[in-house]
């Protein structure tokens, strides 16, 4: 089950979710998929933002962090990354829906891992 | 069994050196398992730090076995350890700013302090007197006391920035040097400082400037000599002779990247460990798929070899013969091993999934290997490739062996 997981991690374009200029009307994850983007968020963004999210290297991805932040600009700095920072642009793994559930989640406050 | 060696453990009555001659008197020794031969030395210990549930499990590399756990230790994600010279205790510096003194041979928690808000690792003098923590939040080190905790000193990493007098620095990079001293790197200033306890009254502090952009993580060499810290913000290292009357920055391997675009950088590499093979350094190229090699005698770059992705953790076995490499994020499914003399990839593994750490034994004949998603710590022969052993961890990441008790720098 992990690797077929971790399969839909490393191809993120047999996810739907193609990016329309200027509009957000992208389908979201599947719910499959939502648990690979927790456990990527959690773990590999977790990397240099901490598991908890309560920053590192990078800055904090809490609620009371991000919930000034305009979704547009969460989605861009996720897919993009930002020049100048330790960022890198995931848009090679993550497709914009991936980026603005991310995005949405964070600001809501991050779910957990499922038990596993 | 469990029950009854744990109720023959008399961690609060002795001391571990008195722990041999109490187990014989209590019969105690009569309990088969080879495990307990470990808990009169320390030699062939170590611990894997479980991410997810804030744990160290404590390993016997000899047996190859899980000797018990060690909980609660809070957020242990980029949790790093440092030895005490005995190599029984260990402290272990958490995500969340605490700080933890372990007994290895008891599985005990000895003490705990919460000195910063996050905090990524720390270092230990060469007397083993004093434990220092670096910190991203608040920017700075702590020195702490190693037998009692006390704080000992409080370096704040504070330099001016444009509009921003007295702004603090995240620190990164920090090792030990002789002497009371420690080196560390401040990420956001592009500065190398060096805090000297080794006199009575506050911490001397020497400080480099305009080292290069954004320090990202360090190491010192072996014999103790040199520093060298890797940039993120651009092509090549900075290095310092630490031997020489007036020490200095060098730029070593400057612009290794050759105006090309870096490729993403999905983790940090870790510099810190054993980057030194022989006279060569091993180091990993930033956004580029190459391990790169420089000679320590001429700081000329040797070779540069093409690996499966970007390096993370570049470790030479202890006698130098090879070096092998784990990587950030998507291709961190692959270890590979280069042999040094004629400077190959000789072999690529797959352990388990998202590899996050390796540790070789004192001597390398084996190297342990944590699979995060794969919930295993595998033991591989490093001179036949096979798996010797497999232990279940949950979400394994960084191994530390107590043969790290007796190496300059950590």
């Amino acid at each position: 089950m992990r690797i077929v997981l971790l399969m839909a991690l490393l191809a993120p374009n047999t996810v739907s979710a193609q990016t329309v200029e200027g509009s957000w009307t992208t389908a979201s994850p599947t719910r499959e998929r939502q648990q690979v983007l927790v456990r990527v968020v959690r773990q590999d963004c977790g990397s240099c933002h901490g598991m908890r999210l309560t920053g590192g290297l990078g800055p904090p991805l809490t609620p009371r962090a991000l919930n000034e932040r305009p979704l547009e600009a969460l989605v861009s700095t996720t897919l993009y990354g930002r020049p100048g920072t330790p960022m890198p642009a995931w848009n090679t793994l993550l497709s914009t829906a991936d980026a603005l559930w991310i995005a949405q989640q964070l600001q809501a406050g991050f779910p957990d891992e499922a038990a596993r | 069994m469990r029950h009854l060696r744990r109720s023959c453990r008399p961690e609060r009555l002795l001391t571990a050196l008195g722990l041999a001659a109490f187990a014989l008197l209590t019969g105690c020794a009569g309990a088969p398992r080879q495990a307990d031969a470990g808990a009169s030395g320390s030699g062939d210990l170590g611990v894997i730090v479980g991410r997810a549930n804030g744990t160290l499990t404590v390993v016997n590399t000899s047996s190859k076995e899980a000797l018990g756990i060690i909980g609660e230790l809070g957020d242990l994600s980029h949790a790093s350890v440092v030895y005490g010279r005995d190599g029984a205790h260990a402290y272990v510096f958490g995500r969340d700013g605490v700080l933890s003194k372990v007994n290895l041979l008891t599985r005990h928690i000895e003490g705990r302090v919460v000195q910063a808000g996050n905090s990524i690792g720390g270092a230990i003098s060469q007397d083993g007197t004093l434990v220092a923590a670096q910190n991203y939040q608040p920017g700075g080190i702590k020195v702490f006391d190693a037998r009692t905790l006390a704080l000992v000193a409080d370096i704040p990493a504070t330099f001016d920035a444009p509009g921003e007098p007295g702004k603090r620095s995240r620190v990164v990079g920090l090792a030990e040097l002789p002497g009371q001293r420690f080196i560390y790197s401040l990420f956001d200033a592009d500065q190398i400082w060096i805090a000297d306890l080794g006199q009575p009254g506050p911490p001397r502090l020497t400080k480099f400037e305009h080292i290069g952009h954004q320090p990202y993580d360090a190491l010192v060499t072996p014999d103790g000599r040199h520093y060298i810290a890797g940039l993120f913000g651009e092509d090549g290292l900075a290095m310092i002779d630490l031997w020489e009357a007036q020490p200095k920055v060098r730029r070593i391997l400057g612009g290794y990247g050759r105006g090309q675009e870096p490729l993403p950088v999905f983790k940090m590499p870790h510099l810190r460990g054993w980057a030194v093979a022989g006279r060569h350094a091993w180091l990993p190229a930033i956004g580029r798929h190459e391990v790169l090699v420089v000679d320590t005698e001429s700081w000329a770059e040797v070779a540069r070899i093409p690996v499966a992705g970007q390096p993370v953790f570049v470790m030479a076995q202890p006698d130098g013969r090879q070096v092998w490499v784990n990587f950030a994020v998507p291709d961190y499914h692959r270890v590979q091993v280069i042999d040094t003399p004629t400077r190959r990839v000789v072999t690529t593994l797959e352990p388990g999934a998202a590899v996050l750490h390796m540790e070789f034994t004192p001597k390398g004949e084996a190297v342990w290997i944590s699979s995060r998603d794969a919930d295993r710590v595998s033991v591989i022969d490093t001179a036949s490739f096979a798996t010797l052993a497999t232990l279940p961890v949950e979400a394994p990441s960084g191994i530390f062996f107590s043969s790290r008790a007796a190496r300059l720098g950590l």
